[in-house]
């Protein structure tokens, strides 16, 4: 089956995050395909590179990048709600005369039609939120 | 991508205290380009979205609840209330914006956006989606 995966929380704060990550890979692990990650609302968090996350525990923005390495995944974070939140790419923050970016650079930035297109590709669209 | 899917977004929380209600119709606004069958839901606390006299004021945020009344110009035109989510609030329909949209198929006829309906026919409606995206 080939899903497209909303995440719409931030990490660490609410498991909704890890909840997404664990579904991602369990899906992938049985077989079945993942048409793309898109993260929105807070979700948008889980894309920061600059997360310093204690080192005995999981690093949720690392364990995505990993997942998408090893799958060839592809994590998009919605555009509008990342700059409401100060989560730019170098790109955006060049163009918004902006002096620092943030995005890992395993996640791409694109718009909410990536959302759409996703829930019509896809056999089913899962949302993960609170 | 010619298949046409029945996408439905279920929004359930106030339109002010968290920033779920205004970043849910940012996504149906651009889904409305994509000619799929829309249909929105509101729910629980989703139904103060749309009620009427909405002033925001005293809190220092955009009111956008405007924003519902143009979704009938983007083919938006199936806006289910859950009965009991109002009844739990002690809400009546006549408490909602008026909400409508121009039938080009009836010379134009402004037609009621809102179906007031219960919570098993929600339900069935709900099941009859291809995609449903809760806010």
């Amino acid at each position: 089956m080939k899903f497209t995966i909303q995440v719409n929380e931030g990490p660490y704060q609410h498991q909704t995050a890890d909840s997404a990550y664990q579904f991602t890979k369990a899906a992938l692990e049985k077989g079945h395909e993942i048409f793309r990650v898109f993260f929105y609302h807070d979700g948008v968090n889980n894309a920061t590179r600059l997360g310093l996350p204690p080192q005995d525990d999981r690093n949720i923005t690392n364990l995505w990048a990993e997942l998408a390495e090893k799958h060839e995944l592809d994590l998009v974070v919605c555009v509008a709600a990342a700059q409401r939140r100060g989560l730019l790419d170098e790109n955006e923050a060049s163009r918004n005369g902006k002096d620092a970016h943030n995005i890992h650079p395993a996640f791409r930035i694109s718009g909410l039609g990536q959302l759409i297109e996703g829930g019509i590709q896809a056999d089913r669209l899962v949302v993960f939120g609170d | 991508m010619s298949e046409i899917k029945k996408f439905m977004y279920v929004n359930r929380k106030a339109p002010y205290g968290t920033v779920y209600a205004l970043e849910s119709l940012e996504v149906v606004l651009i889904g409305a380009a994509f000619d799929q069958d829309v249909s929105l839901a509101f729910v629980d606390d989703g139904v103060y979205q749309i009620m009427n006299g909405q002033n925001t004021t005293g809190i220092g945020m955009k009111n956008f609840s405007s924003t519902y009344k143009a979704l009938g110009d983007y083919e938006v035109t199936k806006l289910y209330v859950e009965k009991e989510s109002l009844e739990a609030r002690g809400l009546t329909v006549d408490d909602l914006m008026e909400l409508t949209w121009e039938d080009e198929d009836d010379d134009y006829e402004e037609k009621p956006s809102i179906r007031l309906v219960s919570s098993a026919e929600l339900a069935e409606v709900m099941a009859d989606q291809d995609v449903v995206l809760s806010f």
